[in-house]
């Protein structure tokens, strides 16, 4: 399924979703506020969507822009949700009681980008050490273990 | 290896000891540097390369190296691969398992200094001689098995010139040449 087809078919069961509803590349998106994203993932999992495909995360400046890609087995088409929350408090809802995938995905995003996945049932660090500290995929991440890259150019 | 550290020493003050002690070491370091069992501490793709060493095509196993799982009964570890810093404790725990006397083979770029992941990371060792002491490095991102071929007959020319009395060493003629033969190049007077 394209996702025009799906954009047809998803705004005539949830007409709610026509203002967040764009497609960027090809590929359908939906952006939510972040109080309202594990609504939105839940009512998109009733529509079809049964495979939770990755969460990761982009360091936009002030805001961290949490990504959810889902993919529908049976309509063979992915969609992208994206939310944002701001850098100080970010945190948003847990998906592992919808997907039980979520739960490594959520672990590794909250160890390398620092957002709290609320609801999630064993939330530490899973690729970095765990005395680690500080979110190394932050754009302000400082560490002195970095050799900083000479200029060659 | 107390009592031979303290034989070494103790020979080394006998008079005419030292007789002793060459042909000891001769005997030591022969069967030291023909027996070395590696620890394969591949944690990469350069570990590709250390598994096709032992398989039928290139067998180092003629060299008398053939991998063990045990560190306990290994002579050299051969560092495979990409150490990560959550990685590097349970090297240096493998390391500390092995009995000495002990060697150490960095094998691959990433091994040798980080590699490609030397500058800007946070999670990569930048090298196995930051906590390791390391005697033969091996350069390549893989280097082929020929090179770790050249590498184990580089520690035992190493191997050699060591004694079981601390602080001498011995000095001996190479086994193999370290380069290839220089091959005279003639000038043919073209660019003249």
């Amino acid at each position: 399924m394209k996702a025009e087809d799906l954009s047809e078919r998803l705004l005539k069961e949830f007409p709610d979703l026509a203002s967040s509803f764009s497609i960027d590349k090809g590929e359908a998106v939906v952006t939510v506020s972040s109080d309202v994203v594990h609504d939105t993932i839940e009512r998109l999992k009733g529509f079809g969507f049964n495979q939770f495909e990755m969460v990761t995360a982009v360091d936009r400046g002030e805001n961290l822009e949490v990504v959810y890609i889902l993919h529908s087995l049976g309509m063979k088409v992915v969609i992208w949700v994206r939310t944002f929350v701001p850098r100080d408090a970010a945190w948003v809802a847990s998906m592992v009681d919808l997907y039980t995938a979520a739960d490594w995905l959520e672990r590794e995003v909250y160890d390398l980008f620092g957002i709290e996945f609320r609801g999630h049932p064993d939330l530490r660090r899973i690729m970095m050490p765990f005395d680690f500290e500080g979110s190394p995929l932050r754009k302000d991440y400082v560490d002195e273990n970095i050799i900083p890259r000479p200029d060659y150019i | 290896m107390a009592i031979i550290d303290d034989l070494g020493q103790t020979l080394e003050k006998m008079p005419g000891g030292s007789v002793i002690l060459t042909s000891f070491d001769a005997l030591l370091d022969w069967s030291r540097g023909h027996s070395l069992w590696s620890q394969p501490m591949g944690t990469a793709c350069c570990a590709m390369e250390l598994i096709a060493s032992s398989f039928s095509k290139f067998d180092l196993d003629r060299h008398g190296t053939f991998p063990r799982a045990d560190p306990r009964s290994v002579d050299v570890m051969v560092v495979a691969g990409t150490i990560s810093r959550k990685m590097a404790p349970a090297v240096l725990r493998v390391w500390e398992q092995m009995a000495e006397p002990r060697w150490c083979i960095a094998m691959g770029n990433c091994t040798v200094s980080g590699g490609i992941f030397h500058y800007d990371t946070y999670a990569v060792m930048p090298g196995v001689d930051s906590f390791l002491p390391v005697d033969v490095y091996i350069a390549g991102c893989p280097p082929r098995p020929e090179a770790l071929q050249d590498a184990i007959l580089q520690l035992r020319d190493k191997i050699r010139n060591e004694s079981v009395a601390g602080g001498r060493t011995y000095e001996h003629k190479l086994l193999l040449p370290t380069s290839s033969p220089r091959v005279a190049i003639e000038d043919r007077g073209e660019s003249a």
